[in-house]
């Protein structure tokens, strides 16, 4: 057999395996996450809703309308952006970073004919649906208690997409530096938790220093929940393609950055 | 089937691989052989496109690498140092999920799990969990992963690394029989019994060089004189320097063992007949005592 003869095949085979190869990673953590759906059904869905009707009923009891919305409605759309973003940073965090570092998933992936590119675009999609996921459970949740009315409330599900590569890229920036588990500690206590609090999430921002409020606009989660709160409840808004470029900005420049980083850690 | 010129590859001021070239002909089990540290996972990762190298050129299925890197790794399986089975799955699942990698369909790769599982010995595991196997059992599912797309060439980085001689035998038993079946391997090992027993070719490699490259006989009776006598004992420093030094064409005192290289042993034999408190072992020279040879009695760390 000469090497020419050998090599034909390949170029065969390979036509099949086109520039969709990313679907195999979210294919697998699909699998892993349907025999694991009890816990990641209470932990990632349960556990937000349960803030939700927490607070919405019990602080919104004390609270004055917001712009003409009862509290829950306010919430509700904050909870959803802010859901979307949690559920994608988890698996972008802690699930990503086992899967390359503790059980070497990502460099078995890469002894087949797969690129870094292939695997982290997989992962990132992958945080993207169960942000997308939770998001939807919410939009169920506010369905029920007659808060969202329109189908229109319906576009918030690509809004959480586009939250969730955003956020699932941010994390995955993170997962390529991390040497352990420590430092997501850090991410989520001194970068999301603080951005949550100046994003329109629990409260309105506009009683917040102005200084807070432009910097916020430098960050992806307003633009989340400004879009949400008018898809759901139908609060005005202005801007609509800068708040979704934004988004959208953030979502491809972190997973760019991202497979950048991989690379580098695993291809040296 | 790999061709391997003038590589290079350095990681800040240290360059683990100096100018090494071989070739792997269609049909041939090559071992790459080197104390911990040589270079050899560096020049495997470089074969497979998994690292840049900073020079020289490397073709892998009649393709270059690292240019056309991924579309090589379609006709190549790996089995890696480290197992990286996917605990989230079960042994069945783990070969269905990799063949997907590979652009297979769920069928196809249902049809082949169960050859597969046979081949390594795991047919009543098919639907255990990955932390149920032991050692030897994973490394057996680590190979029939690698096989999931029936390939040519077989990358092993230390395949029996950690394994107890019963499933270290099975393993060279698989590997015989895939060397059989037509595919090239391509091996790294760091036992020298592995290697001459499973090896059509070895090239012995240490600091980034490689040193000697040769079928596993020819490399031991050009290097080394064909017997070897090893004493130890009480007094073994005395009768060394009295005798062992200069009735062997070589020799050299290891710690607590002298190593005689002879060509003719019998005068070395006679000094020994009624030391009591010297043991003798004669034996055949092997890739072993050539290793030593060359790359000398350091521990390398």
């Amino acid at each position: 057999m000469t090497e020419a003869a050998i090599a034909s095949p390949a170029t065969d085979t390979s036509r099949r395996v086109s520039r969709w190869r990313f679907a195999h990673v979210v294919y697998r953590n699909y699998l892993v996450w349907r025999k694991l759906i009890g816990s990641a059904l209470v932990g990632h869905l349960a556990d937000p809703l349960i803030w939700l009707v927490g607070l919405g009923f019990g602080l919104g009891r004390l609270m004055p309308p917001i712009g003409g919305l009862r509290y829950i409605e306010f919430l509700a759309s904050g909870m959803l952006c802010y859901s979307a973003m949690n559920s994608a940073s988890f698996e972008g965090l802690w699930s990503a970073f086992t899967r390359l570092k503790v059980q070497r998933t990502w460099e078995s992936i890469l002894n087949a004919p797969m690129t870094v590119a292939d695997v982290v675009i997989g992962e990132w999609v992958w945080c993207a649906l169960k942000g997308t996921l939770s998001a939807a459970a919410i939009l169920l949740v506010m369905a029920l208690l007659g808060i969202v009315q329109t189908p229109l409330a319906l576009w918030v599900l690509p809004i959480a997409l586009v939250v969730g590569l955003a956020f699932g890229g941010l994390a995955l920036i993170i997962t390529a530096l991390a040497k352990s588990y420590d430092t997501f500690t850090y991410y989520f206590s001194l970068l999301l938790m603080p951005m949550t609090l100046i994003s329109g999430v629990f409260f309105p921002i506009d009683q917040l220093p102005k200084i807070v409020q432009t910097a916020a606009q430098f960050l992806p989660l307003v633009h989340a929940t400004t879009l949400a709160r008018a898809l759901a409840v139908g609060t005005p808004v202005d801007n609509i393609l800068l708040h979704v470029a934004v988004l959208v900005f953030y979502a491809v420049a972190t997973v760019v950055i991202a497979a950048k980083l991989v690379e580098r850690r695993l291809m040296r | 089937m790999l061709t391997v010129e003038h590589l290079h590859k350095r990681y800040g001021a240290l360059e683990v691989v100096r100018d090494v070239s071989f070739h792997v002909p269609v049909g041939q089990c090559f071992g790459l052989l080197g104390p911990n540290g040589a270079g050899k996972t560096t020049t495997l990762r470089c074969c497979l496109g998994l690292t840049q190298p900073d020079a020289g050129s490397i073709r892998l299925v009649g393709l270059p690498i690292p240019q056309k890197a991924r579309e090589a790794r379609l006709r190549v399986g790996v089995v890696p140092q480290f197992d990286n089975l996917d605990p989230d799955f079960t042994v069945t699942e783990n070969l269905i999920v990799f063949g997907r990698y590979f652009g297979l369909s769920r069928r196809e790769c249902e049809a082949r799990v169960g050859r597969l599982l046979e081949f390594a010995g795991l047919t009543d595991k098919a639907d255990a969990r990955i932390e149920a196997l032991s050692g030897g059992m994973k490394r057996r599912l680590t190979l029939a992963r690698a096989m999931i797309n029936d390939p040519q060439v077989l990358f092993m980085d230390e395949p029996t690394t950690g394994l107890d001689p019963q499933a270290r035998h099975l393993v060279w038993d698989r590997l015989k029989t895939l060397v059989t079946e037509g595919r090239t391997i391509v091996l790294t090992t760091h036992f020298m019994d592995e290697a001459q027993r499973l090896c059509d070719r070895v090239a012995i490699m240490d600091q980034g060089v490689l040193i000697a490259e040769d079928a596993p006989r020819t490399l031991i009776e050009r290097e080394i004189e064909p017997v070897v006598i090893e004493v130890y004992g009480e007094g073994v420093e005395r009768w060394f320097h009295t005798y062992g030094k200069t009735l062997s064409s070589r020799a050299e005192l290891a710690g607590d063992t002298a190593f005689c290289y002879c060509v003719d042993p019998e005068p070395l034999m006679k000094t020994l007949e009624g030391q009591r408190e010297l043991r003798a072992l004669r034996r055949a020279a092997n890739l072993e005592d050539v290793f030593l040879k060359l790359t000398g009695r350091d521990l390398r760390d």
